[in-house]
């Protein structure tokens, strides 16, 4: 058993660096079967790679406690829901599911691409395989999931598993990680290709079409991972939030932000033949980034409250991300020429300058973040102390940073290509403003004085209704064309540009969630001690503390608080927060009860008992709001979605070049 | 004037502002992480605004009082008392033997005053068969009230 995973790892990686090989090769002596046959290896390798995968499962299944893994990661009693789980709930099986996603994507993307890409699949096959080797190099020689208890030369089995973490036993950690890999290890796809073409100086778009497409799939898994984990992080660890800007939530969001910054400026690429460079550089910063994730979540770098130990593969990563970046950069400084730019910028005011100054913050705050997150390593790399910066610092940087973002939302898409007159600036903008800015004094009136969330609901209120108002015009058209009602125009305008009205979805989706996380401002919280019968005053509301029952079952024990809540002195719902031990592992946590509602949340956790007297302690939580990022995290899903199906008229979109005489002629009137 | 030069203009403003924004960021939310023994051997500790101390919770020395929760976490045969006052629930993985990283300052009487505290199980799952730590909340009624 343990020996056959060995065996289907070790042949997953002579398979891969196999393809690499015989791909380059193969490219380079103009050997077709050389390359046919790489591809193959693909096949092969993902054959390999899944055979592994599945006899892990096969002995968390069946309860094969001789595997070290197995023993401290899942239990006999353990749900078999969750037993999925345990594949991912450590090190080892996590590399080993990661490498499984990298191994299912390159079968994908050879597959997919073999005809279109002809010319350059095989570099795509030599980089995504060198990337494969790589993670399976680790699993097969440094930390091996089939590794099987030892004491002397004798195997030595556990009775019984020391079960999953309590807290990975939810559904949403079920879904969570697997989303948050499929994002960082998709990334590398778009980056194979970007290299790819490098090599071979493709001609023409379709690799960026390719490359487009590959990285909002990638993009929409790591945005579903991050928000999977910020809700997870709000319903079970029971403090009130969804993100702590701990370094492993840091280590995923890097990448998506450097690959939001990607998916904006393609479209530069695309319609004008600009910012070839810059492209190529956020697609290779991403893939990084990803790889620098997963070794920062790994390796026990920085202190993290996730709890993945210390390892010994960090050096192994160190040498790799080194090596990769020097590629990366090597490759981009000798295709310079390639990267020319084709066309020149005209002005401060246009869809171009938008476009450059949302990538200018995005990537401002992605270096923040970064800088942020190390901060402990680089201070203590200089002068010897360790320093760390905590939530705050990245919430100064980070919130003016998201509202000029949100300007920029709103205003970048109405922008004219070149350059925008005055005319469409009053025609576009004018009423969105005006309305906003009285909303905003409205909102003052009303007693809402903190800075940055009234500045968050007034530009929510100007981008949302500047996108209402681009699909109401849209529609409107089509409408009084075609005769039909509006909702039914809408749908039919959406379909004939998926991509710009699928974006707007996204956009107006951010929207939503800025309105949720502005309303953070507005959290209150209490915590007491209480006897059954005592009564927790908060804001409008107020707990009763009913009764506490116990409660017993295979799999853990658990103490409820019964908890009626009021408001303005009428009875509204009872909760139920819980505190569990799980017999498996001995270890406790608490199910926090949540009253979940469009205006805002009530959010109470049963804290534990205090030592002196035995009360129970409960803490209670008024959370505004929250409910809308939950709802704007659908709508990006949506609009996502929406944005990859292909449009119903396929738009030709001609590159306008710019004639000499004609930029003569705006030089002379710049003046 | 040159659309280059204005948009490097606005760059330009755009990353001196966030520049300033973080290097003032960092200055006022510096915590220095230390450990039990570099605390006591430091000359001035209580001077220092933000500290961040980690080392081992001492077995059996948490006390739980509705507003705070007192400690003692220890590093080889170093010891420092601590008392959580903060807002936010104590993470569920804090408990006896527990690795915990306390933010907050020295008080002068050498008592560590935590905002905020950070846990993590030292080693729990490299734990020998058969072996674990005490239960916190255990099985039995009576008793679990009794270990809390």
């Amino acid at each position: 058993m343990e020996n056959l995973g060995y065996l289907t790892v070790l042949l997953g990686f002579c398979l891969s660096v196999y393809a690499a090989l015989a791909a380059l090769v193969g490219k380079w002596r103009r050997n077709a079967f050389l390359e046919l046959s790489a591809q193959r290896a693909v096949a092969a390798m993902w054959v390999m790679v899944t055979s592994a995968t599945v006899l892990l499962l096969y002995a968390i299944f069946t309860d094969d406690f001789r595997l070290s893994y197995v023993s401290s990661r899942s239990n006999v009693d353990l749900p078999g829901f969750y037993k999925f789980a345990a594949l991912w709930g450590g090190q080892e099986g996590s590399l080993l599911f990661w490498s499984w996603i990298l191994a299912t994507y390159s079968f994908i993307a050879v597959y997919l691409g073999r005809r279109a890409h002809r010319d350059m699949i095989s570099y795509v096959v030599a980089i995504m395989m060198s990337v494969q080797a790589f993670f399976l190099m680790l699993i097969a020689f440094v930390v091996s999931p089939f590794q099987v208890l030892m004491s002397g030369s004798q195997i030595t089995p556990m009775a019984d598993g020391n079960g999953l973490n309590p807290l990975l036993q939810h559904p949403l950690m079920a879904i969570h990680p697997p989303m948050l890999y499929l994002g960082y290890v998709g990334f590398a796809v778009p980056f194979a290709f970007a290299m790819a073409s490098l090599i071979t100086r493709q001609p023409g778009d379709r690799w960026i079409h390719t490359t487009r497409v590959w990285t909002m799939v990638t993009w929409l898994f790591q945005a579903c991972g991050i928000l999977l984990g910020a809700r997870w992080s709000y319903d079970v660890l029971g403090w009130g939030g969804y993100w702590a800007w701990d370094p492993v939530e840091n280590a995923s969001l890097l990448p998506w932000i450097t690959a939001t910054a990607f998916l904006h400026s393609v479209m530069m690429q695309e319609k004008k033949g600009m910012m070839k460079v810059w492209n190529v550089v956020l697609v290779s910063a991403t893939f990084l980034l990803c790889i620098f994730g997963t070794m920062l979540t790994r390796t026990g770098m920085v202190s993290s409250v996730h709890a993945f130990a210390q390892s010994p593969i960090g050096p192994y990563f160190n040498v790799y991300l080194t090596a990769m970046t020097a590629f990366a950069v090597f490759l981009i400084l000798s295709r310079l020429d390639y990267l020319k730019s084709e066309n020149e910028l005209d002005s401060v005011v246009s869809r171009e300058s938008s476009f450059l100054f949302n990538n200018v913050i995005l990537l401002a705050s992605c270096f923040a973040v970064l800088w942020g997150t190390m901060f402990p390593v680089i201070s203590e790399a200089f002068t010897n102390e360790k320093i760390s910066v905590g939530a705050p610092f990245f919430n100064r940087v980070n919130i003016p940073i998201a509202l000029v973002l949100l300007l920029l939302t709103g205003v970048g898409p109405l922008f004219a290509w070149r350059r925008t007159s005055v005319e469409s600036l009053r025609r576009n903008f004018l009423w969105p403003a005006a309305i906003s800015v009285v909303l905003g004094v409205v909102l003052f009136a009303l007693g809402i004085t903190h800075f940055y969330a009234l500045m968050c609901f007034i530009l929510c209120a100007f981008v949302g209704i500047t996108i209402a108002v681009e699909f109401y015009r849209g529609a409107r058209v089509i409408q009084q064309k075609q005769g039909m009602w509006l909702g039914r125009a809408m749908v039919e305008l959406t379909h004939r540009n998926t991509r710009r009205y699928g974006g707007y979805l996204v956009h107006m989706a951010v929207v939503v969630m800025f309105i949720g996380f502005a309303g953070s401002a507005f959290n209150e919280e209490t915590q007491a001690e209480m006897n059954v019968g005592d009564k927790l005053p908060l804001g409008r509301y107020e707990f009763e503390l009913k009764e506490l029952t116990e409660d017993n079952n295979p799999n853990y024990f658990s103490g409820v608080a019964v908890i009626d809540v009021y408001r303005d002195g009428q009875f509204l719902e009872t909760l139920k927060p819980e505190r569990r031990q799980y017999h498996a592992s001995r270890q406790d946590t608490g199910i926090p009860a949540i009253r979940a509602r469009l205006k805002e949340d009530v959010y109470i956790v049963f804290a534990g008992l205090a030592t002196e007297g035995q009360r129970p302690v409960i803490g209670a939580y008024i959370k505004p709001l929250v409910n809308w990022i939950w709802i704007g995290a659908w709508m990006l899903v949506m609009g996502t979605l929406i944005a990859l199906i292909p449009s119903k008229i396929k738009r030709i979109a001609p590159r306008t070049r710019v004639i000499a005489t004609a930029r003569k002629r705006h030089e002379v009137f710049a003046k | 004037m040159n659309p280059r030069l204005k948009f490097g203009l606005v760059t330009g403003v755009i990353v001196g502002v966030l520049g300033w924004l973080a290097i003032d960021g960092i200055e006022a939310n510096a915590t220095y992480y230390v450990t039990v023994k570099e605390l006591h051997a430091m000359e001035n500790p209580n001077a220092e605004r933000r500290l961040r101390v980690g080392g081992d919770v001492k077995e059996n020395s948490i006390v739980r009082k509705a507003d705070s929760v007192a400690f003692t976490i220890t590093q080889e045969d170093t010891e420092l008392q601590v008392v959580y006052v903060g807002r936010d629930p104590l993470p569920d993985t804090f408990r006896n033997g527990a690795q915990a990283l306390c933010t907050g300052r020295l008080r002068d009487d050498q008592v560590f005053e935590a905002r905020q505290i950070q846990a993590k199980c030292a080693s729990k799952y490299e734990a020998t068969p058969g072996e674990g730590s005490a239960p916190v909340y255990s099985a039995e009624p009576v008793e679990s009230k009794a270990s809390r």
